[in-house]
């Protein structure tokens, strides 16, 4: 008895088209309605302006709103089943505004009924219908042509209009078309053949629906996207979703993505039940058999077919009263992932009636465009017509929380899945060994004076000399340049230290050795540059005395601190303190410093690098 | 491997559903009412999140008129299952003697829809399943899968979120919640034929049995306990019942049948004459009641 299928189905036409009736017409006739619905029926059309005469129409209106406006303002879901098969049926308004509600009918639909009024053949509306429900993915059509009774009944009049659907239907993807002729308050063609339009030898709109097969738009790879993690307790870590194509056996390999990890399937749940098998549109649970880091919004498949990216092109349908910012940030979900996104530009936009791309400045309610999308992290996403689940995704604004748009991409850029390969594959590994070396940075502390820049730039030279490739940091330079908006305050002190760890971080992951040359006094300030910096970090502290380095004064700077004409002054005004476990100590008072660099350079480099 | 059935896609969709609100909402709960369409979501919940127990709690709002019987398999089943089951009643409207003999509509709302929102509420819950069906209600063929109330718990009927494919956008504000409904693709055949298939576990009541039961304004009421007040002319009669949908006694209409089986109850069902809410009394104050009491937080 449950072995019966489901179809979904959306009805489309205008306010004027008689859907309403034709939907309440089919179920009428097929005795699907409930007794008491059906005396409420007589009640409210009695109470309507139908004179006592039924009005199927009223069995799918729903809201009093509507009820007072006369008109469907929402998308209503009906549902009868036949011995054949189980319906569930979206009616979508008609109304010019109403653009986005049959774009959500549509996109739970698998096939669209559309209504053309047989006195008035395939009118602009029409093109529009079949344009958003082609564009959220519909391929099957069945058009009726209805008011055959308002039209004679006319052969001619059938033929002329199935012309015509055929020429609209040349532009777009079609896996099915069905054109049956109608009169849905008289109920010819509906579930019973007409005798009035013998003529027609084709299925009654019922009985297509009941046979009609639906192409599943899924190819044979698997894969599923992770909805959680599913953790009991620590002896089971299984992944739980919805597999969206093909099927997976227990002991298939499945590569995770993003990482692209690999693991082999150890266990497989169809919901409570553990199986060898799973396939697709079962709710899962997937145990792996090696621990991988997996998340939602990662996906499971059995292989790397999909775009990584972080730029494609998409038809935008936007459903906010708040137009679209470009430049703006959203949330884009899709699958089970989000992302923040931009929309860099508007291609085109798409003229619903007619489908002719035009110019465009801005993006409003219910209209169509073609727009670049920028993501700010790089994404596992396809075209919407190789797999439509990961072609396919929502806008959110990020203020009011709205659905914003919904989308689908047309075009996964290849230029920024290049550019997405370097971020994600080329590591400070892969630099470094492209330069032959270990990145490095040597920290140089000690008072002004002391011989940190001196012995530095020996080092660099030497290292130069032996074929590395260094960066040297000044604190002088920077402070000309990078940090010229910072003063000596304790605060902006701590500032310039963590912009110069920073900087020291980013070359050593483009594989550069750094020298840091600076006076960095504060303890704390050297830890936190270590910590940003990492294992790469060595601290040299230059230990010349106060004296020493005020004897040598190079720069003067002592006497004016003296002289009080320096406030804040290291060693002077503001203390310096000593680190407590330095990589290397080295005092200049005596020494050479080409010795010490020679020092500097066997105790970094001749212990780690070779 | 065999293609799914109705029912199976009709599951997966419930299942996928219960997945994402468990996944990305902040405090989910489930609300239990008893009946059979709860019966199934805790049962969906129980396969949804194996080998994990459901990650919510569950909630009933006990208006203190439930039949006796109902209470009884509510703490049976939380034990079995080994869910946390909160139970809530708005105590002030006990305090002030509100009941649905002498209350009428002022009843249902402040120990039902005010009760339902103090527990929402007391706990900071963001997202409450229920087991609502579109094919219930004309109002409910309407009402989105996920359903947005503002900070009163209000919904807006003409300023739904699109629901697109099956992405579910679960943003909300601080302050908001989402009512999450799972089975709003299933009809009552569908909830018979599953809990036929699955052999869930339901409330006696449904099925057909000698009970107490006096006739008013056309329905059967079943005196479940001496708090019934008897009008004039009214007798206790036996007769053999069952209920098709349960709530508070005092409010749920009985039907004379003799389905005492599930295959009885299916078949009964299946060439059934009244749609299911006709047997609940407060739906027929006036057209379109339903809808206000939604819009003013009823669920």
């Amino acid at each position: 008895m449950s072995q019966i299928e489901l179809l979904k189905f959306i009805t489309c036409g205008s306010v004027d088209d008689g859907k309403s009736t034709l939907i309440g017409h089919m179920l009428y006739d097929a005795k699907l309605i409930f007794a008491d619905q059906e005396q409420a029926l007589l009640l409210d059309s009695k109470v309507g302006s139908n004179q006592g005469k039924l009005d199927y129409s009223l069995l799918l209106d729903g809201l009093m709103a509507e009820r007072e406006q006369g008109i469907t303002i929402d998308v209503a879901y009906r549902y009868f089943s036949t011995e054949r098969r189980s319906f569930i049926v979206a009616d979508t308004p008609g109304h010019e505004e109403y653009t986005r509600n049959m774009a959500v009918g549509a996109s739970f639909a698998q096939l669209a009924v559309i209504l053309v009024d047989a006195s008035k053949g395939v009118l602009t509306q029409t093109r529009r219908h079949v344009r958003i429900c082609s564009l959220m993915g519909i391929t099957d059509f069945v058009f009726a042509i209805n008011k055959m009774d308002l039209a004679g009944y006319e052969k001619q009049t059938y033929e002329d209009i199935c012309d015509d659907i055929n020429e609209l239907l040349a532009g777009f993807y079609t896996s099915g078309a069905q054109m049956i002729p109608v009169s849905a308050t008289e109920g010819d063609n509906v579930t019973f053949h007409s005798e009035k339009m013998d003529w027609y030898k084709g299925p009654t709109l019922l009985a297509y629906l009941e046979q009609v097969q639906i192409k599943e738009h899924t190819g044979r790879h698997f894969y599923m996207p992770v909805q959680r993690v599913c953790r009991p307790d620590y002896s089971f870590r299984g992944f739980q979703g919805q597999v969206a194509s093909g099927t997976v056996r227990v002991g298939d390999t499945l590569t995770v993505l993003p990482s692209g990890e690999t693991a082999g399937v150890k266990r497989l749940f169809s919901l409570d039940k553990e199986v060898s098998c799973l396939a697709e549109g079962m709710a899962s649970t997937v145990v792996l058999d090696r621990e991988v880091d997996v998340s939602r919004g990662c996906i499971l498949a059995d292989g790397e077919f999909f775009c990584r990216s972080n730029l494609f092109a998409a038809q935008l349908l936007w459903m906010d009263d708040e137009p679209l910012g470009i430049g703006q940030e959203y949330d884009l979900q899709l699958t089970t992932e989000n992302a923040i996104a931009v929309v860099d530009e508007i291609s085109y936009k798409v003229d619903i009636h007619t489908g002719a791309h035009e110019k465009a400045q801005g993006l409003r309610k219910n209209e169509i465009a073609g727009c670049l999308i920028h993501l700010q992290t790089t994404m596992i996403l396809d075209s919407f017509e190789r797999y439509p689940r990961m072609g396919r995704f929502v806008l959110i604004d990020r203020v009011t929380n709205q659905t914003a748009a919904c989308g689908v991409i047309t075009h996964p850029m290849h230029r920024s899945e290049n550019v997405v390969w370097q971020e994600l594959e080329i590591t400070r590994e892969i630099r470094a060994k492209a330069l032959g070396q270990q990145p490095k940075t040597l920290w140089f502390t000690g008072l002004s004076g002391s011989g940190k820049s001196v012995v530095a730039n020996i080092v660099e030279k030497k290292l130069a000399a032996a074929g590395r490739h260094t960066m040297l940091l000044d604190g002088d330079n920077i402070r000309i340049g990078l940090n010229q908006d910072l003063g000596f305050s304790e605060r902006d002190r701590t500032e310039n230290i963590r912009r110069i760890a920073e900087v020291a971080k980013l070359l050593n992951d483009a594989g550069l050795i750094v020298l840091v040359s600076f006076i960095s006094p504060y303890h704390s300030d050297r830890v936190r540059a270590k910590q940003i910096i990492g294992d790469a970090f060595s601290e040299i502290y230059v230990s010349t005395p106060l004296k020493e380095c005020e004897r040598r004064d190079v720069k003067g700077l002592y006497k004016k601190a003296r002289e009080g004409r320096i406030t804040d002054f290291t060693g002077i005004g503001s203390p310096y303190e000593v680190p407590k476990h330095p990589d290397i100590t080295i005092d200049t008072t005596n020494a050479d410093p080409e010795v010490l660099a020679d020092q500097i350079i066997e105790k970094i480099f001749m212990q780690s690098d070779r | 491997m065999e293609n799914q059935t109705h029912l199976d896609k009709l599951e997966a969709e419930a299942v996928y559903i219960m997945r994402e609100v468990a996944a990305t909402c902040e405090a989910p709960v489930m609300l239990y009412s008893i009946g059979k369409d709860s019966s199934v979501m805790l049962h969906l919940a129980m396969k949804a999140f194996y080998p994990q127990k459901p990650p919510f709690p569950f909630l009933h709002v006990d208006t203190t008129w439930k039949f006796r019987e109902m209470i009884a398999f509510r703490d049976r089943k939380a034990r079995e299952f080994g869910i946390e089951m909160l139970v809530y009643t708005n105590e002030e409207g006990v305090r002030r003697g509100i009941n649905p003999f002498d209350h009428g509509s002022a009843y249902t709302d402040i120990m039902k829809t005010q009760a339902l929102k103090q527990a929402l509420n007391k706990y900071g819950f963001t997202a409450a399943f229920g087991g609502g069906r579109r094919d219930e209600e004309k109002s409910r063929a309407k009402e989105r899968i996920f359903s947005f109330r503002d900070k009163n718990h209000v919904w807006d009927p003409k300023n739904q979120k699109p629901e697109l494919w099956d992405l579910y956008n679960t943003h909300i504000h601080a302050g908001e919640s989402i009512r999450v409904f799972p089975l709003s693709n299933w009809t009552e055949k569908d909830i018979w034929q599953y809990i036929e298939r699955e052999h869930i576990e339901i409330v006696p009541l449904y099925f057909a049995k000698e009970r107490p039961v006096v006739e008013r304004d056309g329905n059967l009421i079943m005196v479940d306990d001496e708090r019934i007040k008897l009008r004039e002319g009214e007798e206790i009669k036996k007769k053999k019942v069952r209920f098709r949908t349960l709530g508070c006694y005092p409010l749920t209409g009985a039907c004379e049948s003799e389905a005492e089986t599930l295959e009885a109850i299916v078949a009964e069902t299946l060439g059934a004459v009244e749609s299911e809410r006709t047997s609940r009394v407060i739906d027929h104050e006036a057209s379109g009641s339903m809808e206000r009491r939604k819009r003013e937080g009823y669920f």
